[in-house]
């Protein structure tokens, strides 16, 4: 063995930051070698994947509206994840939310009044709330592991969705296509700039941030979800409810990203259609994990990501590779994330194989 | 109904159980060896599209096919290295396999969508395939479907039968004690996981060049997940599995069912039948907190250090 690891006999803070860097350096790297392995040159390709999608203001705007839903999703994710609670249903909570949302908006299309957004939004998130509570039931009441039971909603979520966009809701007036009717204005996110796309949904995002950071890092609940995540046998010991607590951090997560599903429909795209979401509610997990559970740090996690996506379409448009390299990074950060995490722990040490025998040799002698 | 239609609906619902039934027989060796690999719809998909563009490009189904294996193996080789080497946690892991295996897989596959294979033809045995009702159903399939039966009777024989088979479920229900024996832990776990990986590769091949002999971006559609909860359905027991593989492939195919007594159910809402049915028999299943312990591999999931 010439790289060995030595238990640092307790974490290390400075590796706990720098392995997510760490991790982004190294996806880079492997970036680098893909794409001259492709036959792009590598510096070129990450200008047009990394650099030109924000280098205007409508870019940065862009920027901000794909952040937001990933940044909703994955701020509930961390909640969750902090109590060791799988949920991977973020994807299907956010479709359930558009979905629900949807069919309010569509139904009272011709209301004037401001509270038509105030209840899209509301039937959105706790729509999306519902769908992880059903998670949550099914953990609690039946013991079902929640990371498939989280799946399964989601692909359930997604053909609910495809049936009421082919179906009831479908635009009668819209030729066939499988789109609803577009919304009434006073169901309409309002843009919070006058040439981009940015909405007021930005400030729910803000006012999730600072609630998650002031749940997780200043309340007693925070403390008690962290506590189940490290050790579900002490939080039994002291009393503190594990059913009470899974049913929370889901309902947290199932509304966080349900009003990321809403916010969707009601600000950029303005009606439901098939594709509400390019996978935001997996590109959360990444999110999650990236940022280490930590509100600020997802912030930046989440930038990160949504100009991923912004890269994905432009490298697509203008170096022609598929789009999927957004999903492709992701996979790859994530994993060289856990891999760096050993570091936390472990220290690496070289040895080298003849050094060893020396040093053998001479406690021997 | 009548006995033609029972005919062909006996016939599609091996059909459609097989990738589940390869990707299941996989996991569950790899679990009673004490890993949970969450990663399965990744190296399904990796192995869907490699599998794919090599038939394609070579012109050998057969090539195909072994290279799909490899393409799991592969992937599963990452897992081993960062779950298993480097004793990270195994959900993250999976999570990040499948995530890295789903991009990965559409990234490559991109330039061979919807681009047409000859793929596997049935071969129906004489005289046996005639058989009422069952015949088509166990003679008148595809190679690889054969080549399922056999790979299920292979994993039921080194589970039940074999020294590996014990040493297997020595090292998944009590590693330290396992290690203290002189056994190799983390090499009869790394191996496991790589069986698991060829046989969700080939569980990939066969969608792409048997099932429907093309390639589409997130065609497994699931399957490796619904797997994963086919080994919990069948409380780690082999027989179960290959029980719970064709009862869901029953549950994808109840369009087909619909279609033959006469009834319209729009397709999404019976494209949500097996999800539902995933979790209705997790919930029957696991309701019992104590004796879904009592069937699972004591250290399911746990990491593993020697010397600690």
């Amino acid at each position: 063995m010439l790289l060995s690891l030595e238990p640092r006999g307790r974490q290390s803070r400075a590796m706990l930051w720098l392995s997510p860097l760490l991790a982004g350096v190294l996806t880079l790297a492997s970036g680098a070698l893909l794409f001259a392995i492709l036959g792009h040159p590598p510096l070129e390709t990450f200008k047009v994947l990394l650099i030109d999608p924000v280098s205007d203001f409508y870019g940065v705007s862009e920027l901000l509206v794909k952040a937001l839903p990933i940044l909703l999703c994955a701020l509930g994710l961390a909640v969750a994840y902090q109590a060791r609670i799988w949920n991977i249903g973020a994807e299907g909570q956010l479709l359930i939310g558009a979905l629900a949302g949807s069919a309010l908006a569509v139904h009272i299309i011709d209301w004037e009044s401001r509270w038509a957004l105030t209840l899209v939004l509301a039937a959105g998130t706790l729509a999306g709330a519902a769908w992880g509570g059903l998670a949550a039931w099914l953990r609690t009441r039946f013991n079902a592991n929640e990371i498939l039971t989280t799946i399964m909603l989601n692909y359930i979520a997604l053909n609910l969705l495809l049936f009421f966009v082919h179906g009831p809701l479908k635009d009668p007036a819209g030729f066939n296509f499988p789109e609803s009717a577009t919304f009434g204005d006073a169901s309409r996110l309002p843009a919070v700039v006058e040439d981009g796309r940015v909405h007021a949904g930005i400030y729910f995002a803000l006012l999730a941030l600072v609630a998650v950071w002031v749940l997780l890092q200043k309340s007693f609940v925070g403390f008690q979800i962290k506590v189940l995540g490290l050790d579900k046998r002490a939080a039994g010991f002291v009393g503190f409810r594990e059913r009470r607590l899974v049913w929370l951090a889901l309902l947290i997560s199932g509304g966080l990203a349900g009003l990321a599903g809403v916010g969707e429909v009601t600000g950029p795209i303005g009606q439901l259609v098939p594709q509400v979401s390019p996978g935001y509610g997996y590109a959360a997990i990444t999110v999650a994990f990236l940022g280490r559970l930590n509100p600020i740090g997802i912030l930046f996690a989440g930038l990160l990501m949504a100009l991923l996506y912004l890269g994905g379409e432009n490298a697509q448009m203008a170096a022609n590779l598929p789009q999927s390299i957004t999903q492709l990074f992701q996979g790859m950060v994530l994993f060289f994330l856990l891999a760096c995490d050993v570091l936390i722990l472990y220290r690496p040490r070289l040895k080298l194989k003849w050094a060893k025998r020396a040093a053998l040799q001479k406690a021997a002698a | 109904m009548d006995i033609d239609l029972l005919t062909n609906i006996f016939y599609a619902m091996v059909r459609t159980g097989t990738p589940l039934l390869l990707v299941a027989l996989g996991e569950l060796v790899c679990e009673k060896s004490g890993v949970l690999n969450l990663g399965q719809e990744g190296m399904m998909l990796f192995g869907a599209v490699i599998g794919f563009i090599v038939a394609f490009s070579s012109g050998s189904l057969w090539l195909g096919v072994l290279c799909a294996c490899l393409a799991g193996v592969l992937l599963s080789l990452l897992f081993a290295f960062v779950a298993l080497g480097l004793s990270s946690n195994q959900v993250a892991t999976g999570l990040a396999l499948t995530i890295f295996g789903v991009g990965l897989s559409s990234f490559i596959g991109a330039a061979w969508v919807g681009k047409p294979l000859a793929g596997f033809e049935p071969v129906a045995i004489p005289l046996l395939s005639e058989i009422p009702l069952l015949g088509r159903m166990l003679f008148g399939q595809d190679l690889l479907v054969y080549l399922s039966f056999a790979l299920f009777a292979l994993v039921a024989w080194v589970i039940l039968k074999s020294r590996a088979g014990l040493i297997i479920q020595a090292v998944g229900e009590n590693p330290n004690a396992a290690s203290a024996m002189g056994l190799p832990v983390l090499r009869v776990r790394t191996l496991a996981v790589m069986f698991g990986g060829a046989m969700a590769g080939l569980a990939g091949g066969y969608m792409s060049l048997a099932y429907t002999p093309m390639w589409a971006e997130n065609m497994t559609a699931g399957r490796g997940w619904i797997a994963l909860a086919l080994v919990v359905f069948a409380s780690w027991r082999v027989f179960r599995v290959v029980l719970g593989a064709w009862l869901f492939g029953l549950a994808s195919i109840l369009h087909l069912v619909a279609q033959g007594i006469g009834l319209a159910i729009p397709g999404n809402l019976l494209a949500m039948l097996p999800y539902v049915a995933t979790i209705v028999v997790l919930v029957v299943l696991s309701r019992d907190a104590i004796k879904t312990r009592l069937y699972a591999p004591v250290s399911l999931g746990q990491p593993w250090k020697a010397g600690h």
